[in-house]
């Protein structure tokens, strides 16, 4: 007798749990050939509403916790991806790549969050500095999280271009509200599995599936947000996002493509100086 | 001790240990489970957009702003005075909150910075949160915070002796506490996170009015659990019976605990299905409070400009 698959339903991830959307609605996620792969949670504006406060009640303690620390929950996440290699290359072949592709953006992800792991304990040494003054001072610049970071996930590809924007905001401390590829938003949720089960702490990274124009808006005006990551925006998305940063003056980083840079960390980094004297 | 008429309806005839006894043990017991259901019930009840907006202001009228902080200091009362007259400076029309509820020594500092503001003063007395003390000394207390100009007056029942079944004390300071506050109103805190059963919530409830309460309490915010919807229920639904027999209508102060506008409008739909328009004004309701404001605050924020708000953009005290 041939058996009937047990087909997965796919929920957000908010606060370290993976509740459905508030609102009771999904969407389906289609597959290269147009066939329905699954169901995925469609999110509201209250949904996003509530992952900003959960991502903001976890701010003191991913910003606070040292840098040899986050590099090691990081290099963490890296190994249990791994462990989920096979998963990831299954869902990016059903969603059009080809297996040869889909492996080499799966290793590519991997390897791209152990890089960034790396940089945990390095990014303050690069980019803080001893600034020289005419007076005697110690006058000393150190770069520090910006704090709620949305952070609206390119289209394609799926997996590479999440972790590629996730992990640089991760690294100096910021918490986020993701809005992954609203096309194949399976292996967004399958990340949320795998960071779950990794020692990300609940809160710090929130994973809403469904419309971006729904969501954009509501995202770019929240004033509990203090930068969005519009790399993976549209056209009339940005300028959406760029209207709504000015109400409380939102951090909007437009750097584009999946590339790894410490210019990436240094962009969701506020530079706090302070002046010590000298001779004391 | 024989009791004003108006009361001789619910409590017996003469007060004596014996007869308090036996009139609390034969109050009929409160069903857990219905209370639950009930609030459950009511909690889930939507709420339309212009309603949400005129009971938000509501909340911030009926609000005790409080702080009951051993670090209190007067600069920090006067923060709270002013706070409490304008919640929002960027948007007048927002009203003032109810009264500010503070320590008895902070008492002549709130006094001076409400000053024809409208917002009372209410003062913790009786040896808050204990009232542990010698029932002179408790006395003494609230007297002191009357003279120093507080409005109102918010005491503690010694638990200890209620659940002992020493009632007679409980009722005997409760009606002294009253006679020494003059015209301030009286609230009696029952710290029902201690009484332990809803039972003993109603019990505490009839006793404290039948002494003579202008209100009743639920907490003094320094123990867990603080104000749940059951107990408010309970206390709710006791207020209508003392209604119903003796014709006084006693206000409520649920407290501590309340933090979102969400969970304060379960408070007022259970308020209004209980005991309705009547005891829907600051008068008779009250919310006892400090982190509850600024979420109302963020609410309206909210409601106005269509983008939801940082606690970033408002005054932490």
């Amino acid at each position: 007798m041939s058996r009937l698959d047990v087909k997965k339903t796919y929920k957000l991830y908010v606060g370290g749990k993976f509740p459905r959307s508030e609102s009771g609605r999904s969407y389906p996620a289609v597959g290269g050939d147009g066939e329905v792969l699954a169901r995925m949670a469609r999110a509201s504006r209250k949904d996003l509403r509530d992952a900003v406060r959960v991502a903001r009640s976890a701010l003191d303690g991913w910003a606070g916790a040292t840098g040899y620390n986050r590099g090691q929950v990081l290099y963490r996440v890296a190994e249990t991806l791994e462990d989920r290699k096979d998963t990831f290359v299954e869902q990016l072949t059903m969603t059009g790549a080809n297996r040869q592709a889909a492996r080499r953006e799966v290793a590519a992800g991997i390897d791209r969050m152990v890089w960034y792991a790396g940089w945990a304990d390095k990014f303050v040494q690069i980019l803080g500095n001893l600034n020289p003054v005419a007076g005697p001072f110690f006058n000393i610049s150190v770069p520090e999280p910006t704090g709620v970071v949305g952070i609206v996930a390119p289209e394609a590809p799926a997996l590479l271009g999440l972790i590629s924007r996730l992990a640089p905001v991760l690294v100096p401390g910021n918490t986020t509200v993701v809005l992954a590829s609203e096309r194949h938003p399976m292996p967004a949720i399958t990340l949320a599995e795998a960071l779950h089960s990794s020692d990300v702490p609940p809160g710090v990274v929130n994973i809403l599936t469904g419309r971006k124009d729904e969501l954009i808006g509501v995202l770019a005006d929240h004033m509990d947000v203090n930068a969005v990551d519009a790399g993976g925006a549209a056209g009339d998305q940005l300028t959406r996002i760029q209207q709504g940063a000015v109400h409380n003056v939102k951090r909007v980083v437009t750097m584009n493509g999946p590339t790894q840079s410490p210019y990436l960390i240094a962009a969701f980094t506020e530079t706090k100086t302070v002046w010590h004297p000298k001779g004391l | 001790m024989t009791l004003a008429t108006a009361h001789a309806s619910v409590l017996p005839d003469r007060v004596t240990t014996a007869t308090l006894r036996s009139f609390l043990r034969s109050v009929p017991s409160v069903d857990e489970v219905g209370a639950a259901e009930r609030v459950a019930a009511l909690s889930t009840r939507s709420i339309k957009r212009e309603s949400k907006r005129a009971a938000l202001d509501l909340m911030i009228r009926m609000m005790d702003l409080t702080t009951l902080e051993g670090k209190d200091t007067p600069g920090r009362i006067a923060q709270l005075a002013a706070k409490a007259i304008r919640p929002d400076p960027t948007q007048p029309s927002i009203p003032s909150v109810a009264a500010v509820c503070v320590y008895p020594n902070m008492v002549p500092y709130a006094v001076g910075a409400t000053e024809g503001s409208g917002v009372r003063v209410a003062s913790v007395a009786t040896y808050f949160p204990s009232g542990l003390a010698d029932i002179r000394l408790k006395l003494e207390e609230a007297k002191m915070v009357v003279a120093a100009g507080a409005d109102e007056v918010d005491m503690v029942i010694d638990r200890g002796a209620f659940l002992a079944g020493d009632y007679f004390r409980v009722f005997d300071e409760v009606r002294r506490v009253k006679e020494a506050c003059g015209d301030a109103h009286l609230k009696v805190i029952l710290e029902t996170g201690e009484l332990a059963t809803l039972d003993n919530v109603r019990r505490a409830s009839l006793l404290a009015m039948a002494a003579g309460a202008d209100f009743i309490k639920t907490s003094t915010g320094k123990v867990t659990p603080a104000a749940t919807l059951p107990v408010t229920l309970v206390m709710l639904e006791a207020i209508r019976d003392f209604f119903d027999a003796t014709g006084v209508m006693v206000g409520m102060k649920p407290a501590g605990g309340i933090r979102t506008s969400k969970e304060a409008m379960r408070y007022l739909v259970v308020l209004n299905e209980t005991l309705g328009e009547p005891w829907m004004t600051p008068d008779r309701f009250r919310f006892g409070a400090s982190s509850l404001l600024n979420d109302v605050l963020m609410q309206i924020r909210w409601l106005e400009t269509g983008r939801y708000a940082s606690p970033d953009y408002f005054t932490k005290d």
